[in-house]
């Protein structure tokens, strides 16, 4: 069941780099990661990589796979035939560190800028109650591993650097939608998610749900419904004239 | 940069500094934040990613929202008889009467558990809990538990130093004692060094399962907190229990040892040989007769009635499930790829099964091909979790190093021999808080009388770390790592013997000489080759460890088996095996448990 399989890996730093071949041995039932740990212990001993869990729940070891963003615990090599090459480069959206690598600290900055969960009182005898169907909205984003592959692929940052300080990513519209849709939550961030998150540069293309592992309806379920609520609470006429008049 | 190009450090200065940034880090981090003191978290991967994001099935809390006769009573005399009573009893108190304030602090920074029909938080049955008692979210209850606290710390503002490895503690060594001053070790990125200064040190690095071939864990699994311990001059409890939980994936080869969530199974799945027979019922120890179902009918009955009916033996204790699993496999009734059946397709409905169980789903049909609620999965025991770990003041999670706390799995005592399921999160949510919490009233009770940092040690330290770059050696971390988990598995694993012990030492001593020998190749930068050789240190001490307390207990009990002592002596059961390093060298002695206090003995002879 094994064979010999064609591997192309990135490698290289911020100065540049290139793509490496290797022959490497594929047993049966693994996965993109398996033949690039392969890779390390055999071939390539300083070949940088993340990973942690192995098995989809931790979203760390991102790459993109003959150029769709995955996770390589996820990708089996059962879906190439054995005879094509399989060509494996670091995030596109974020600057490389080394090989497979990226710096993705932009992420980590977006989520900080986000003001933070602040829930209701409690009931008079001191717990919380919530209807199933009412978490289970914002539950769905909440099933996010951050593997940041939406962010990657949102082609408003993919190839645009300059709007990476005004565009959170899809990412973090979900964080926003899932706050905005949480029970409990009384912060208002509706005009955070148009004004500083730049909501109103995603064009709904969806890429960002078609790569995400975790199957989040990001665009349908969490993208479009913020837009909706962004624009009736901006045009509402009421609420406009409510918040004229409050300001005075 | 080439190796030698820097030995430069980066300098920081804290008054509490949190190891690892898991469910104890985390919770620790926002304790020691909330009582003022200046801390700073570390973790060896980016935060989020910790392991604690594996966990699934739940927190176990007696909250009483679905059995209202549950209290924190029952939950203590669970987890006392789980661990074969060789737990600390005062952990295990305190563990069972704080856990529901923490779930229930989960919820005000944001958490979503899944709910009962009433609006509260929801519990599932899990093996050796007398009530359904974990709160989760689907089977992902260890992600919410995560994101959760990680979001709570990044709003507080907690400095985080994310992918960056601690290799040594720094210790102030007067003619007062030892204590801590602070810890040294590398940015993962550039390879650069850091050196920490604090007077206060809370570990909470998890477990040592990567020194298995066969595991759940994940690669930071390497057990730094338990060796930077024992070389600070902490002892280490209970090490030769390490649990294998009953069900990880056996098939394909690459996600040998993924687990597969005890929800299952407390869900209603049901375990079966190649005879199709449930053949729990054939090893249920004397321990839990009582307590356990010895007919199909009323193990079936149970999920809705618990009053009148007793516990399907699938939800026995772990220990005991892995060690039938075993059995059966043995026997030569196991199933094609050399584990047992664990059907839940035949029980529940297909739309139970995905709304329960909704990342086993797709775990099994994305790596295994697969669909649970069709067919049966095919499951064995896995290297799960080590219930052995510093020895810490049951109250303030204080080493015997002044300065030195230990919370979450690399503290001991909690668990004793054996460690229920959906007790580890809330372990650490219990004992993180506490970690915390007295390592900041340490640190503010210092003043001025601070531990000082001494120069030559990170010097040392920083040698150390650089040495394999220089060795004109011959040996690849990869090969030495693979070789160190295969001993392991064969000769310290579920069931044991003195002669396979006793090899496995020798082993051991083998590869420790061959670290000597390590090379590696490439420079400082992101180098996975050049940390595993750094963590392979650490491996090699704590397996050393595990292998020599397994071969001081001569007795069979919870996570701990002996194949030439098969049965529990009541002797070794008042008594805990305790490790030390003296002059580079591990030495053990015995140590009585600290006597329990009447009327918690009286809790645990209760039906």
């Amino acid at each position: 069941m094994s064979y010999q399989a064609h591997f192309q890996v990135w490698r290289g730093d911020v100065d540049g780099g290139a793509l490496q071949d290797f022959e490497i041995e594929v047993n049966e039932g693994e996965v993109v990661l398996d033949v690039i740990h392969r890779l390390a212990a055999t071939q390539a001993g300083d070949l940088a990589v993340r990973w942690n869990c192995k098995a989809g729940k931790c979203g760390s070891c991102s790459a993109e796979i003959n150029g769709l963003p995955r996770l390589m615990c996820m990708t089996r090599m059962s879906t190439f035939a054995a005879t094509e090459t399989v060509t494996v480069t670091p995030l596109r959206t974020f600057p490389v560190v080394k090989d497979l690598v990226t710096d993705v600290s932009f992420n980590y900055e977006k989520a900080k800028a986000i003001p933070a969960f602040q829930p209701r009182p409690k009931d008079p005898d001191g717990v919380y109650r919530m209807a199933q169907a009412d978490v289970e909205r914002s539950q769905e984003f909440r099933k996010c591993i951050e593997c940041f592959l939406c962010q990657t692929v949102c082609h408003v940052i993919r190839d645009h650097e300059e709007n990476k300080p005004a565009f959170a990513g899809p990412r973090y519209f979900i964080r926003l939608a899932e706050l905005d849709m949480h029970p409990l939550d009384v912060n208002d961030r509706k005009s955070l998610a148009q004004e500083q998150a730049g909501l109103g540069y995603c064009n709904i293309t969806k890429c960002c749900t078609e790569v995400c592992p975790e199957h989040i309806k990001i665009t349908d379920n969490g993208i479009i419904p913020l837009k909706e609520r962004v624009i009736d609470t901006k045009y509402d006429p009421l609420v406009w004239l409510g918040n004229k008049i409050r300001r005075r | 940069m080439s190796e030698s190009a820097t030995t430069e450090v980066d300098r920081h200065e804290y008054d509490v500094l949190v190891m690892g940034a898991g469910g104890a880090g985390l919770r620790a981090a926002i304790a020691a934040h909330e009582e003022g003191a200046r801390t700073a978290i570390i973790c060896k991967s980016l935060l989020g990613k910790a392991h604690t994001v594996m966990a699934e099935g739940g927190i176990a809390a007696a909250m009483g929202n679905v059995y209202p006769d549950d209290n924190w009573q029952v939950h203590f005399r669970d987890t006392m008889r789980g661990g074969k009573m060789l737990n600390n009893w005062r952990m295990a108190q305190l563990h069972a009467q704080e856990a529901p304030a923490r779930v229930w602090e989960l919820e005000e920074w944001g958490a979503l558990f899944d709910r009962t029909r009433d609006g509260l938080i929801s519990q599932r049955d899990f093996g050796g809990h007398r009530y359904a008692r974990l709160a989760h979210v689907g089977d992902r209850t260890g992600l919410e538990m995560i994101r959760t606290l990680q979001q709570r710390a990044v709003a507080l503002g907690i400095d985080v130093f994310m992918e960056c490895t601690i290799t040594k503690l720094l210790v102030e060594r007067t003619e007062n004692g030892a204590r801590v001053a602070g810890a040294f070790g590398y940015w993962r990125d550039t390879g650069r060094f850091i050196a920490f200064e604090a007077p206060a040190v809370v570990l909470a690095t998890g477990g040592i399962g990567k020194s298995y071939k066969v595991t759940s864990n994940s690669w930071e699994y390497t057990g730094d907190g338990h060796a930077l311990a024992l070389e600070a001059g902490a002892t280490l409890i209970n090490m030769e229990f390490v649990q294998f939980h009953p069900t990880g994936m056996v098939w394909p080869p690459s996600v040998r040892g993924l687990l597969v969530t005890e929800s299952v199974r407390g869900d209603g799945g049901v375990l079966r040989n190649s005879e199709n027979r449930r053949f729990a019922f054939d090893y249920i120890p004397e321990f839990f007769k009582a307590e356990t179902a010895d007919s199909e009918d009323e193990a079936d009955r149970w999920y809705d009635d618990k009053k009148g009916n007793r516990r399907p033996p699938e939800l026995l204790p772990r220990d005991e499930v892995a060690r039938a699993i075993n059995a059966e496999v043995k026997a030569g009734r196991g199933s094609p790829h050399g584990g047992v059946f664990l059907d839940i397709a035949s029980r529940r409905t297909p739309d139970y099964i995905r709304r329960r169980l909704p990342s086993m789903y797709h775990q099994f049909r994305e790596l295994a091909d697969v669909d649970i609620t069709e067919e049966a999965m095919e499951v064995g025991p896995t290297c799960h979790y080590v219930m052995g770990g510093v020895e810490v003041d049951a109250d303030t999670q204080m080493s015997v190093v002044p300065g030195l706390y230990a919370a979450g799995e690399v503290a001991g005592g909690m668990h004793g021999a054996n460690r229920l399921g959906g007790n580890s999160l809330s372990d650490l949510l219990v004992f993180g808080r506490r970690a915390g919490l007295y390592a900041a009233q340490y640190a503010a009770g210092l003043s001025s009388a601070k531990p000082v940092v001494v120069d030559d040690q990170i010097s040392a330290a920083g040698r150390a770390a650089l040495a394999v770059f220089r060795a004109e050696g011959t040996e690849n971390p990869y090969t030495l790592h693979q070789d160190l988990q295969q001993v392991m598995n064969d000769l310290v694993g579920i069931i044991r013997t003195a002669e396979e012990l006793q090899r496995s030492l020798e082993e051991i001593e083998a590869l420790k000489q061959r670290v000597g020998q390590l090379a590696v190749t490439g420079d400082r930068r992101f180098n996975p080759g050049w940390h595993l050789a750094m963590d392979l240190n650490n491996m090699l001490r704590v397996s050393e460890c595990i292998a020599m307390a397994a071969l001081e207990r001569k007795e069979s009990r919870g996570g701990h088996t002996r194949n030439d002592y098969p049965l529990a002596d009541p002797e070794w059961g008042k008594i805990n095996v305790v490790l030390r390093e003296e002059d580079g060298k591990v030495t053990l002695y015995h140590q009585p448990l600290p006597p329990m206090p009447p009327e918690l003995a009286a809790l645990l002879e209760e039906r």
